[in-house]
């Protein structure tokens, strides 16, 4: 285990290739990095910084997507501040890449902490916020947030909530057939859980012997909207109800990125192992409320899982205040000069409201029939 | 003769032999009752899926997301209504990536009065489904039709709503499916299952071959010059029928069987509305805002100068269900004597 400080990844944008397998039992500590595997139970440094390192860029990208909402450049924000302390651990985790043998990722709308540490350039969550026809997710068409990277794996973000949860069943269906398929990772609100699609997601994953690989996940942050979580819930916690399906399920502290990357990693190699679903609720914070919709404006007295961990960091000498203040600042001028070179793109024409509604762009227009 | 059941199955099996369709499946569509129509019985990929619409076309997504083919039914269309959003997601998904997701699935659902169904299996969704941009939807009239028109389905690169008229299902066409067996005890005995034990039972498929109908390509089925009429699926039947009446007449009655509602043939409709100057649209779908007024519109558009009379629509009453009795029924839905009294008055119309 890595107890020297490399800070490599904090100079590093790009999520990992591989996840660091955390080592069953925290190995005897040399004298030196004893803080930081005691408190960050046993994950070595080099992957705390890298973590650190995404939530930044996450957040940081974030707050420029606002930013940009607010010079009147883009009509609309929502994203997932708040959420990267459980968003870069599970993104970090996966099985990256495309087709059957790579894990499937069906997200909503709060997951560009996920999308970083798959190793999405700001640029492109830019270009989808300013809607510029370079948009690789839908080439101007749709909300920020609304990601989609086929490369990956990443399926399409849609606005209505909960229709991810179905659709991650069938991929799911797809790669279980394949000797060493992946798994099917899907996320969502825990407001949006009411709807019929999550007890979809419930039934068809967890059928007797035949069980779906899908990683079922909530992000709790105790409100859809303005709904709070017990305007709604008569459950005391969401993951209780995947035990009524005989699915393995836990709750985690969403806001601490070490826990999270723990917890998942224990329920994703369940999955890879068994073939079966897991589920993941994860408490969560919504730092600038729901979207631009209500301001967007930073909330007081929610967690802010980074700035914690940044703190522990610190504390523990894992991260220098040099090379912490050097990261945001790389950040920060990075989305400065992604917005600037973002806002010089094309947008979309208007003549190509027609491509791509059929496959080739073959004629989707009656008056040309 | 196989029947449009029959026809579908060998389809279905034609796909999944020969065309990698790797799932198909809907509630009892799997063994052992092989769907309520029979429609997927002895294949090896069909399965059972929870009693659950949203979840059906949600994992057929997921499916087809993944790259791989599959055919999903929804048992009846009056059960697809809460699996309308997700069936626009399905449409959108392609435009919405700005071409980089396709879903490449075809979902099957019978549709239509013409049983005695009552409120609850006598809808129609072809209007419905005709406002699902990105999906194409088809509609088949006879079994080699349902055959064709499903290779299509299962081959086309985008979302396919195959629409099976139910009351259609036990009717035998005039065409033989290609390989199919020239008798039809022969083709019963292999690929229907028995009634009682089918535990053991497997079906023995006929040496089938690929032939398709080609989406948003209609079909004559009566050649006239004096009007023409334009329907799909059970009603393109009784049309043929008035048409075939009147020829007795010496009225020649021009039908078109439409076969695919999105992309819809317009070359072959406006080509005979040149030649008669009179149309008439027939399907069973509720009148207001209906399938056929798009078209009606889009005739008085393009065609108006070639008119003799005004273009007209016949289609079920604006009503919120089918009632069981048959005088219910029959005063909701477009009825043979009311396509041939639409025909004479319109007929009748002098410019
Ligand atoms: C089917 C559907 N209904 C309503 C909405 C409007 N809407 C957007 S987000 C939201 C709240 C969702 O809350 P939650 O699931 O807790 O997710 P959060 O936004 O808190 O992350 C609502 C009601 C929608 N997008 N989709
Ligand atoms: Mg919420």
């Amino acid at each position: 285990m890595a107890t020297k400080s490399t800070a490599t990844s904090a100079g590093s944008s790009r999520g990992s290739k591989r996840p660091l397998k955390a080592p069953a039992k925290a190995a005897a500590p040399s004298k030196k990095a004893a803080p930081s595997t005691k408190i960050f139970s046993g994950l070595p440094k080099e992957l705390l910084l890298q973590m650190h390192d995404l939530m930044v860029k996450s957040r940081v990208l974030e707050e420029r997507l606002i930013k940009i909402y607010r010079a009147g450049e883009s009509y609309f924000w929502i994203g997932g501040p708040g959420e990267e302390a459980w968003g870069v651990p599970l993104g970090l985790l996966g099985k990256k890449g495309q087709g059957l043998q790579h894990d499937w990722w069906h997200l909503h709308y709060r997951c560009t902490p996920t999308l970083i540490a798959l190793g999405m350039e700001m640029i492109d969550s830019i270009r989808l916020m300013m809607n510029k026809v370079t948009d690789p997710s839908t080439g101007g068409r749709n909300f920020s947030n609304h990601y989609c990277f086929p490369q990956w794996n990443v399926a399409p973000v849609t606005s209505p909530i909960e229709v991810q949860y179905p659709i991650a069943c069938g991929t799911a269906h797809a790669q279980k057939r394949v000797k060493g398929g992946g798994i099917s990772i899907v996320s969502g609100g825990d407001a949006g859980t009411a709807e019929g699609d999550f007890a979809s997601c419930l039934i068809w994953s967890s059928r007797q012997g035949q069980e779906l690989p899908v990683l079922i996940t909530v992000q709790n942050n105790r409100w859809g909207i303005s709904t709070s979580y017990h305007g709604q819930h008569g459950e005391s916690q969401i993951a209780d109800r995947a035990k009524a399906f005989g699915i393995r399920s836990i709750v985690v502290n969403g806001n601490d990125p070490v826990e999270s990357y723990l917890k998942i990693q224990e329920q994703m190699d369940y999955i890879r192992k068994t073939g079966k679903p897991a589920f993941i609720e994860s408490m969560v914070s919504r730092l600038y409320g729901h979207s631009s919709a209500s301001g967007a404006n930073r909330v007081e007295g929610e967690v802010d899982a980074l700035m914690d961990f940044e703190k522990k960091l610190l504390k523990s000498g894992v991260l220098k205040e040099a090379a912490a203040k050097e990261i945001w600042a790389k950040y920060e001028a990075e989305g400065i000069a992604a917005a600037e070179q973002a806002r010089g793109e094309g947008v979309p024409t208007a003549e190509s409201v027609w491509d791509n509604v059929y496959v080739g762009s073959e004629n989707a227009d009656w008056r040309k029939f | 003769m196989a029947n449009m059941a029959q026809a579908i199955r060998m389809a279905l099996h034609y796909g999944e032999s020969e065309m990698g369709v790797k799932d198909i499946f809907g509630q009892d569509v799997g063994a052992p009752l092989g769907g309520v129509f029979t429609a997927t019985q002895g294949l090896k990929n069909a399965w059972n899926t929870p009693l659950d619409e949203r979840g059906i076309i949600g994992v057929a997504m997921g499916i087809a997301m993944a790259g791989d083919r599959c055919v999903a039914e929804i048992q009846f269309c009056d059960y697809i209504f809460n699996t309308i959003d997700l069936l626009k997601i399905a449409g959108n998904t392609l435009w919405c990536t700005n071409g980089q997701i396709q879903l490449p699935m075809v979902v099957m659902t019978p549709v239509g009065a013409g049983i005695r169904g009552s409120v609850y299996h006598s809808h129609s969704v072809d209007s419905w489904a005709s406002r699902l941009a990105g999906w194409k939807v088809v509609m088949p009239s006879n079994p080699l039709d349902a055959y064709g028109l499903l290779l299509s389905a299962i081959e086309d690169p985008n979302p396919v709503l195959y629409l099976k008229p139910k009351a259609l299902m036990r009717v035998r066409g005039e065409d033989l499916i290609p390989g199919e067996p020239e008798s039809e005890k022969d083709l019963k005995a292999m690929i229907d299952a028995p009634i009682g034990d089918r535990s053991k039972w497997k079906a023995r498929w006929p040496e089938l071959s690929k032939y398709q109908v080609p989406i948003g390509q209609g079909k004559i089925t009566r050649e006239g010059d004096r009007m023409t009429v334009v329907s799909y699926g059970r009603h393109l039947l009784l049309c043929n029928e008035v048409a075939d009446k009147l020829r007795e007449e010496g009225i020649a009655v021009e039908v078109i069987d439409l076969r695919s509602i999105y992309p819809y043939d317009w070359q072959m409709i406006s080509a005979s509305v040149r030649k008669t100057g009179r149309v008439l649209f027939v399907n069973e779908d509720t009148e207001v805002t209906n399938f056929a007024e798009h078209l009606a519109y889009r005739t008085t558009q393009e065609l108006f100068y070639e008119l003799m009379a005004k273009p007209r629509v016949l289609a079920g009453k604006h009503l919120p269900g089918i009632g069981l009795h048959a005088s219910l029924e029959d005063a909701s839905v477009p009825q043979k004597h009311e396509i041939e009294q639409q025909i004479r008055e319109c007929l009748a119309e002098v410019p």
